[in-house]
């Protein structure tokens, strides 16, 4: 009941019914649970949209009309459109680099290149000020969001540089074109996908940032809605600007959505051989210092603020306990939340991948709306809606586990997405006509094929958990701490000393997912 | 892609599945803070103070009465819109704020209980709640930071109004988004009238560099970045413990009167939805007691104590000494003026 061999092209007036029927194939318990899963994702956008909308139009055109609105406006798309390019620029650049060149060091780099990823934001901020405190403003924000951000591109675009086949490299080279056309004829459209994707998720990441904008000093939208929230306790105008925020986030969707066309898969498989290696000869220390900068801002900085900050103020009145407690905590709470939405991510992937169509597209993207968001508004909604509808979770482990959720999801069926479009449908089919039950085909055969996926996606579900703040603030049991809420209490009361110990434990705890990603693999095959 | 490879990277893949569904079953039981149900015994409070010293009064509380509080820290703002968010449903029995506007904005939704008078009367009743809803617990007091090698104590200004004017151009660090800078703001327009107020921001934009917070301002003064900033007393006290009295800045206050000298209230209230009255009461009454007073007097949040006869920290200026601007609560108001006149300007 799961599929059949070879779809035909959807394009007659049948196409409905035909999509219907593929849905009716659908095992229904999967379908129920990604429809579920949707709808779940859809939560804290819907109930921004609703806020928004109840605001009326006088108080609407009296807030649009606000003189601090184009600025806002303007930094924010300055941001966005900056720091994509700063991400596109040093996360190729640097995969190149690691992947297709005889670069001394390439397997250390490989592993020091991802680890920025490990690192909170609102950690990278409070680092680079605290030892250049004249990074700020538009350069500040860029410079951090970039270092920070750019693991977002290099790992998708490594992954797909070391699967692409070499053969087309090979037929443009004998055609006598030189290694730079090469690179940007036959490298870049080869990359087209992974690069999009990348920039995509950065800087829907970017959209929503509150933490180290407001550390370096550069407004956007999210720090405007905070500051609507926290100074004017307004949260209608706040959910207006949440909105833009939004539309800005559908404007990115759609834009990468128009940008990679309607060629969606990346042929992969395990086929053809490893591409040639670049020899770089002279060119090598310069290359090595290249891919180094980038490693000594994106990971040497937080690090170096942490060491320093532990180093000069060691004296604290810190008891090791609540580090420990607060370690346990953390750890236990980004479990749960890894497996939970690893799992929730599965049915979705499989939707999209294994029956695609208009309807499973909008329930996809959609659900990466969510990160456009800032943390604020998210914890918000999850606030007003556990207290209307489902008081009796509120503040509960059960509320701040379902927020860490929404707010991963998108990585998690990135991750999940990823390995199932690698996985041919053929296998499955083959399964199924050799008489194997949908389910024990699931169980069989796509479950281990997808399995570094599924680990993947746990993995950067865990990274998100342990160094989210707002929500985790908001929505946590009274009581709780986790590493983050230790970490923003001290350095929020000028103990920066006190603080940089949670902030050493964080950045430990969420490099080893970050370590198991490079050892599995987020998007790649290994080379031969 | 070999078979071998393959079955390796799944391995892993599985052991690290098994690996976080192990720690959490492992986990579970070593977090007892974790659990949605609060104790029905238990106090809840919502705190948006210092968390360091509010900790200890917590725990001298604790051990005085025997009760249980459960403490809940947190942005004093966000904390606020919480409990507008969850209204009668709220789990919160008392609400701990550092700035007036943010419990006013609780106060005007009808979410507090009226507080005993006998707590209201420990304290000056200028300090207080206009509507007894929430008492004074400390107090700060707005004052000018100040690079100690590129200016001296003599050529600062007596007034706060003097900031505005050309010759401080490119000199004065603000965080125009702090919910301390809008009290002075408001003090402003009570004592020289809008149109002063909105000429005087004006000039303030134009001489200053925005920070996003005053912890931001306090350390780029420091530093020398901007020779003065406007900000709470309390937070170049903080940096100068924690850079153990290593600093290159000094505190100075505006002119007796002066919009600038302008003491700012801390208090707590009562929610009228919470489960546990009067055990919320006598929390709110111990934390203008005398031990409490004296826990704030020595903790590490260097802000004076309200109650009268309690010495605040030593190095701090005596708090009678410093003559405020004549306002009251009641004229700071929820600070709602001093917003919009700050997003005209384009402050915010």
């Amino acid at each position: 009941m799961v599929q059949v061999a070879v779809r035909p092209p959807d394009l007659s007036a049948s196409g409905v019914r035909g999509r219907l029927r593929r849905w009716h194939r659908f095992p229904p318990v999967l379908l129920a649970l990604a429809c579920l899963t949707a709808a779940l994702m859809a939560v804290p956008v819907a109930a921004v949209v609703v806020q928004a909308v109840s605001v009326g139009a006088a108080e609407a055109v009296k807030v649009l009309h606000r003189p601090l609105l184009p600025t806002l406006l303007l930094h924010t798309v300055q941001l966005t459109v900056l720091v994509g390019i700063g991400c596109a620029v040093v996360g190729v650049g640097a995969a190149w680099a690691v992947e297709r060149t005889d670069l001394p060091g390439r397997k250390v780099f490989r592993l020091l290149l991802v680890l920025p990823l490990a690192v909170p934001e609102f950690v990278a901020g409070f680092g680079w000020l605290s030892i250049f405190p004249a990074v700020q403003g538009l350069k500040g924000a860029t410079l951090v969001s970039v270092f920070t951000l750019y693991p977002w591109v290099y790992l998708p675009v490594a992954a797909s540089l070391r699967n692409a086949d070499p053969a087309s490299d090979d037929v443009a080279r004998t055609l006598g074109v030189g290694p730079v056309a090469r690179f940007f004829r036959v490298t870049v459209p080869s990359i087209r996908f992974a690069l999009l994707g990348g920039v995509l998720i950065s800087s829907l990441y970017l959209l929503a940032e509150y933490g180290a904008f407001s550390i370096l000093r550069f407004q956007t939208f999210a720090t405007a809605i905070f500051t609507e929230y926290s100074l004017r306790f307004n949260g209608q105008t706040a959910s207006l600007f949440s909105l833009i925020l939004c539309l800005l986030g559908v404007g990115l969707l759609l834009g990468e959505y128009r940008l990679r066309g309607r060629a969606r898969r990346v042929r992969t498989g395990a086929g053809g051989r490893a591409a040639p290696l670049v020899r770089l000869g002279k060119g090598a220390p310069v290359a090595m210092l290249a891919v180094g900068v980038v490693v000594l801002l994106g990971l040497g900085v937080p690090v170096g603020s942490i060491v320093y900050w532990i180093v000069r103020n060691p004296a604290t009145t810190l008891p090791p306990a609540s580090v420990l407690s607060a370690t346990l905590q953390t750890l236990w709470l980004a479990g749960v939340a890894a497996v939970v939405t690893t799992v929730l991510a599965l049915p979705v992937a499989l939707l999209t991948v294994r029956h695609p169509g208009r309807l499973s597209e909008v329930v996809e993207r959609s659900s990466y709306l969510v990160r456009a968001l800032p943390g604020i508004a998210i914890g918000l909604t999850f606030v007003t809606v556990a207290v209307q509808h489902f008081p009796a979770i509120y503040q509960s482990t059960l509320l701040l586990e379902a927020a860490y959720v929404v707010l991963s999801f998108p990585l998690a069926l990135v991750a999940v997405r990823a390995a199932l479009t690698r996985v041919p449908a053929i296998l499955e089919n083959t399964a199924r006509t050799l008489g194997s039950a949908p389910r024990s085909v699931l169980w069989r055969v796509t479950l281990p094929l997808i399995a570094p996926g599924l680990g993947a996606a746990a993995a950067l579900v865990w990274l998100a958990a342990t160094t989210e703040l707002t929500a985790t603030l908001l929505l946590r049991p009274t009581g709780m701490q986790t590493l983050a809420t230790r970490f923003w209490a001290y350095s929020s009361g000028l103990a920066y000393g006190a603080a940089a110990p949670y902030a050493a434990v964080m950045l430990a705890t969420s490099a080893l997912p970050t370590l198991l990603l490079v050892r599995m693999g987020v998007f790649q095959q290994k080379r031969a | 892609m070999s078979r071998r490879s393959l079955l390796s990277r799944r391995s892993t893949a599985w052991a690290a599945l098994l690996a976080i569904a192990t720690m959490t079953a492992c986990s579970r039981t070593s977090s007892p803070s974790a659990g949605g149900t609060t104790d029905p015994a238990t106090l809840t409070v919502y705190s948006g103070q210092h968390e360091q010293t509010v900790q200890r009064l917590v725990a001298d509380f604790e051990q005085r009465t025997g009760a249980k509080v459960a403490l809940r820290s947190g942005d004093e703002g966000d904390l606020a819109n919480q409990l507008l968010q969850e209204g009668k449903n709220s789990p919160a029995d008392v609400y701990f704020a550092e700035n007036p506007p943010a419990l006013n904005a609780v106060s005007a939704r009808k979410l507090l209980a009226p507080v005993d008078a006998a707590t209201l009367a420990t304290v000056p009743a200028a300090d207080n709640s206009p509507n007894g809803d929430w008492v004074g617990v400390t107090a700060r007091t707005a004052a000018l930071v100040y690079h100690t090698t590129s200016v001296t104590e003599t050529d600062l200004p007596a007034s706060v109004m003097d900031l505005a004017k050309p010759e401080w151009k490119g000199k004065v660090a603000l965080s125009p988004g702090e919910t301390d800078f809008h009290p002075v703001v408001t003090a402003v327009i009570k004592l020289h009238g809008v149109a002063a107020a909105k000429q005087w921001l004006e000039g303030l934009k134009a001489n200053a560099k925005i920070y996003s917070d005053n912890e931001a301002v306090v350390a780029a003064v420091n530093r020398g970045e901007r020779e003065v900033g406007l900000l709470d007393h309390y937070y170049w006290y903080r940096l100068r413990s924690e850079n153990k009295g290593a600093v290159d800045s000094s505190l100075h206050y505006f002119a007796p009167g002066d919009a600038g000298a302008l003491i700012d209230i801390s208090g707590a209230g009562v929610l009228a939805t919470g489960k546990h009255a009067a055990l919320a009461q006598s929390f709110v009454a111990y934390l203008v007691s005398e031990p409490a007073q004296q826990i704030i007097a020595t903790s590490e949040s260097w802000e004076y104590p309200l109650r009268p006869g309690i010495k605040p920290a030593a190095g701090l200026k005596v708090l009678p000494s410093l003559t405020p601007a004549p306002l009251s609560t009641a004229d700071l108001g929820d600070g709602t003026q001093a917003l919009d006149l700050l997003q005209q300007v384009g402050l915010l």
